[in-house]
């Protein structure tokens, strides 16, 4: 034999004889930390940046357009959706995110560029096979979540009766 | 252990603009300036990168393809399809191998016992990655937005291929130990550093008993893909096992391909081309040059898919180990 599995004879060396549990306490314990103040502080400042911006879309279109501030909000979330889409083609948007974490993967442009990015992505695999079915491939399960838990919202709502109606009736 | 020891008598190796900015960068035959190749899907510019390294081999050996009596190689996408691809224009009999990042040696291997049985004459090995797969097949779209924790670690583009003969002048391959499945539990697969880990202990420490060697033997010992998390635990593995590894010089290709302080690659270099281009680049120059005569590249692998983890199964994973070591030039070095 020409050449030989590996360690199964009982040599000089101890094998290697950590239990999962061990060996997974032995690498946790010397895994690089992740400092989550650093890590929130960014998220805080890059998710505060993106929503001031939003905020002068709004104001843009609230004094430029005469809107009231109720009407301003379906545009700027278009104007942002754009920006973010942007971003993405550029190859700008994942850099931003791999320094602001959370902060630019929670307010809508992160969606956008979830969807966006799987777009690019799977272009090379077809217009429907590919885009169509990939783009929601990250947004997706979002969408399906935020429909059950405004359903589950609703339902608490409507047993207890919690303005619900008001609403409804403007 | 090869009684005939098969050479490596050419290689060729090419790599993308990340490992053109690292230290290594004078070591490879070819470097590109972007991710692209010139190609329309990511898959194709991972295709080109191996056609251009068993290109380069063919052309450093002066040998023609039909002289090739197998390729055996693989790499990291699904059905190792960027390897089967690109040796369609070689038109060898090809044997397709899959060990994730320990392709590069299951490969090396695996020709360099068809050579040393007698069954060929010349046989390449081969494998290849691409960043950008690698993230569409394993992660998220290359564009998304989202946060690699500092245990990640980034996947060499490029190809490397070597050429393997019964004679002729280089370094050559003495032994080869295939490893074991070793799984420890690690499920998170931003760590296979930590998840891989206790493939390469097994691995080097089954080497050592089979072989009769010692650490001292060789003049380097590198991991394929550990790098910054995994080869310190490495290193602690076997220093309480007893391994004496202070004889002799260990480090990883993940941490050698890359300037992990400078470049944004978290924990360091992976993926089938990290250890296949340090080794056939970098380290088999330094062998030629004189600089190390004996050498042990022990490539680790990470057998995950991407169902698997989202299932919550753990990472099973594997190393195999080949030892590499100065030819005797004007002998033929393997008829010893």
């Amino acid at each position: 034999m020409a050449v030989k599995g590996a360690g199964r004879g009982s040599g000089a060396y101890k094998p290697v004889s950590m239990s999962s549990k061990e060996y997974q306490a032995f690498a946790k314990a010397r895994e690089p930390s992740r400092s989550i103040w650093t890590n929130c502080l960014k998220a805080f400042l890059v998710g505060g940046i993106i929503c001031t911006i939003g905020q002068g879309v709004t104001q843009f279109f609230i004094t430029v357009f005469n809107m009231s501030s109720r009407d301003a909000g379906n545009p700027t979330v278009a104007v942002m959706i754009l920006l973010a889409v942007i971003l993405t083609s550029m190859g700008v948007y994942d850099k931003i995110a791999q320094w602001a974490g959370a902060g630019s993967a929670v307010p809508v442009t992160g969606f956008a560029n979830s969807m966006c990015s799987a777009a690019i992505e799977h272009r090379a695999e077809g217009l429907v096979l590919g885009v169509g079915a990939n783009m929601f491939k990250l947004a997706g399960s979002v969408i399906v979540f935020g429909v059950v838990a405004a359903f589950v919202v609703g339902i608490v709502y409507w047993l207890f009766g919690i303005g619900a109606w008001h609403d409804v009736t403007g | 252990m090869f009684e005939q020891p098969p050479v490596i008598i050419a290689t060729g190796t090419v790599v993308g603009p990340d490992e053109g900015q690292g230290p290594l960068a004078a070591d490879f035959d070819l470097v590109h300036p972007d991710m692209e190749i010139g190609q329309p899907t990511w898959e194709k510019s991972e295709k080109v990168l191996m056609e251009q390294a068993t290109e380069i081999a063919l052309q450093h050996a002066k040998l023609s393809k039909d002289k090739l009596n197998f390729f055996v190689g693989g790499d990291l996408m699904n059905q190792i399809i960027s390897t089967t691809f690109a040796v369609r224009q070689l038109e060898a009999p090809y044997i397709g191998v899959f060990g994730a990042c320990s392709t590069s040696m299951e490969s090396l291997a695996v020709a360099s016992l068809l050579i040393s049985t007698g069954a060929a004459e010349y046989v390449m090995a081969g494998t290849c990655s691409h960043n950008c797969t690698v993230e569409k097949q394993f992660r998220y779209p290359t564009e998304y937005g989202s946060q690699k924790p500092p245990t990640a670690q980034y996947t060499v583009t490029g190809a490397g291929a070597s050429i393997l003969a019964r004679g002729g002048d280089g370094p050559v391959v003495t032994a080869a130990t295939i490893g074991k499945i070793m799984d420890l539990g690690i499920k998170d697969p931003f760590n296979m550093g930590a998840a891989m880990a206790p493939a390469a202990v097994d691995t080097i420490q089954g080497h050592f008993q089979e072989t009769g060697r010692d650490p001292g033997y060789y003049d380097l010992i590198v991991t394929g893909d550990l790098a910054g998390v995994g080869h310190p635990l490495a290193s602690e593995m076997l220093q309480r096992n007893g391994v004496p590894m202070d004889r002799t010089t260990f480090n990883d290709c993940g941490l050698m391909v890359y300037d992990v302080e400078k470049q944004k690659v978290q924990a360091g270099g992976s993926g089938c081309a990290c250890s296949a281009v340090v080794t056939y680049g970098h380290l088999l120059k330094r062998i030629r040059s004189g600089d190390l005569r004996r050498i042990l590249v022990v490539a680790t692998g990470a057998l995950l898919s991407p169902l698997s983890y989202q299932q919550g199964e753990s990472i099973p994973c594997v190393a195999h180990a080949v030892a590499i070591e100065a030819g005797n030039p004007g002998q033929g070095g393997a008829n010893g």
